[in-house]
């Protein structure tokens, strides 16, 4: 009989471990370092750091957070070069399978197996790429069908074309971005389709991806089938209503041997999913409270695993707050604490980022409108108190708001739910 | 000045139409920018436009094939084709550090194209 063999198991204990090494994880445990945490580590499956951002060759990343545009490698370097003067422990090409309740996780690598206890954990995995399956188009199943950000890194990291004759369906910023990327690289870029009647991307990428080409952006469109026996041969466009329906008569079919996918993205939370953390169904990533703690004691959430962010500034600023909240966990004896107040979106409004207010105090809110629109007021109430005002010049649904606002306590004292609202002038 | 023309603003994200009356070397608002941020930028992008180039090189010996690289400032408009072309045909050996310089004057447009991103020799096992 052949004996199983030993499988090593590595035993580590450390005060924050930080799952995921893009520019969340990584902001993440430098702030955790700088608030205090002593052994701070960094579980990547990749075997590098800085997530997405090495194939985002593009400028235009850390504007707001340092006044100069940088490209996406180097705002990657950036972050890792503070981790690694600070001594932060990485764990690369390491798989985190799952943790417990005790926050003790369990993750692979060709070491083997290793179980890290953490006073703190900080989930920063990221998101993925909608596929063809979440839009559910029809047709043929044949090669040269990408989402963008898998063409993205096939030309920008491997240097493989996808393709010579190109539709890319949505026009979210990646899907401008690579219309622009294939361009240069001497690919034909038949059109950019997008089921909205305005493009989704920044004017920015309308003008500097687009426009500056001459590359046709086809609003009020979709693809509505796929034919190709091996390689993608044509795809079929048609024109959609207000209501979104396809209006027979208007299909149009274009000969291209590959199509790029542009249509969102989705928090990845298995993990968190597997321990039973509350998940919001409208971000897709879990339920915080001001820390950005999960509904699991001593768990942390932040970047794109929390909430789709439109640029790393922002996302990196949530971050930091939540290292430090994981910093300051690991490092006192935490007390019980019972939620206090609830943030709902009312009115004009998606959805609210913390979703729950453990504590009375300063809070940063990050939000999402409903619609576009000019001249708003957005309003925090609970019952007939309003805590807060702020009046926008302008709204869009692409625009994340990020407003600040002083949760008073006799407030929490009276109320359970804190609304906010979106109201014309 | 016969020729007018819109030009969506990029400053911030609302994306102004600013209607433009220019000849090349005179200009003129004709109205449509909300603040004052969208005039500056509606005459260089009338008069002189030029953008910010990032693409990436061929790199021998590197633990990656490419390194990615931007030029060292914006490259008018015109000669955005002529530095990709001379980009396209420049391979560089690792080490390669971010920062440092791949073409010096590209497509002899003044610009440089620099590394913004270090790509470490290969491993040999």
């Amino acid at each position: 009989m052949v004996k199983p063999e030993v499988i090593k198991v590595i035993d580590y204990t450390v005060d924050v471990a930080v799952i995921g090494g893009g520019p969340a994880g990584l902001a993440a445990a430098v702030s955790a370092h700088e608030h205090g945490a002593k052994s701070v580590v960094v579980i990547d499956r990749n075997s590098w750091l800085g997530g997405i951002l090495p194939q985002c060759i593009h400028d235009g990343f850390g504007v707001e957070e340092t006044g100069t545009s940088m490209t996406g490698p180097e705002y990657a370097e950036m972050y890792i070069e503070m981790a690694e003067k600070q001594g932060i422990d990485i764990m690369k090409e390491t798989m985190v399978l799952q943790f417990d309740k005790k926050r003790e996780i369990t993750a692979v690598n060709k070491k083997g197996l290793h179980k890290i206890k953490a006073s703190a954990i900080v989930l920063a995995m990221g998101c993925r790429e909608k596929t063809r399956w979440n839009v559910m188009i029809s047709g043929d199943r044949p090669s040269g069908i990408y989402t963008a950000g898998v063409a993205q890194a096939f030309i920008n990291l491997y240097n493989i074309m996808p393709g010579k004759n190109v539709i890319i369906l949505g026009s979210g910023d990646v899907g401008l971005i690579m219309a622009r990327r294939l361009k240069f690289e001497g690919a034909n870029v038949l059109g950019v389709v997008e089921i909205l009647p305005y493009a989704s991307g920044l004017p920015r990428n309308v003008v500097q991806c687009l426009e500056d080409y001459d590359i046709p952006l086809f609003l009020n469109h979709t693809v509505t089938c796929i034919d190709g026996k091996e390689r993608l041969e044509q795809v079929t466009i048609a024109q959609v209503d207000g209501e979104m329906n396809i209006i027979s008569g208007t299909e149009k079919k274009i000969e291209c041997d590959t199509l790029l996918l542009s249509l969102g993205l989705i928090p990845e939370n298995e993990l968190a999913n597997n321990i039973g953390i509350e998940i919001d169904n409208i971000t897709g990533g879990p339920t915080v409270n001001q820390y950005l703690e999960t509904t699991l004691s001593g768990v942390f959430a932040c970047g794109n695993c929390l909430q789709v962010y439109d640029t790393v500034d922002v996302l990196s600023a949530d971050a930091e707050n939540a290292g430090r909240s994981a910093a300051k966990n690991s490092a006192i004896q935490k007390k019980d604490k019972k939620i206090i107040a609830k943030i709902v979106p009312g009115k004009g409004i998606r959805y609210v980022v913390p979703q729950i207010i453990s504590e009375p105090g300063k809070v940063h809110l990050t939000l999402r409108v409903e619609k576009p629109g000019e001249s708003s007021v957005l309003h925090m109430v609970a019952g007939d108190k309003e805590i807060l005002k702020k009046r926008l010049a302008w709204v869009n649904p692409a625009n994340m708001i990020g407003v600040d606002v002083d949760i008073p306590h006799e407030v929490l004292t009276s109320t359970q739910n804190l609304e906010v609202i979106l109201v014309d002038r | 000045m016969t020729d007018e023309r819109n030009i969506t603003c990029i400053v911030c994200p609302i994306g102004c139409k600013i209607l433009v009356k220019t000849d090349g070397a005179q200009f003129e608002i004709v109205g449509g920018n909300k603040c004052k941020r969208g005039i500056e930028y509606a005459r260089s992008e009338a008069l002189d436009p030029r953008r910010m180039l990032t693409t990436s090189i061929l790199v021998n010996d590197g633990e990656w094939p490419l390194v990615s690289v931007k030029s060292s400032k914006p490259v008018p408009e015109e000669k955005l084709f002529s530095v990709l072309k001379e980009v396209g045909g420049t391979a560089v050996k690792a080490p390669v550090k971010s920062g440092q310089t791949i073409i010096k004057n590209a497509a002899n447009t003044g610009i440089d194209i620099v590394a913004t991103k270090t790509v470490l020799t290969k491993e040999v096992d």
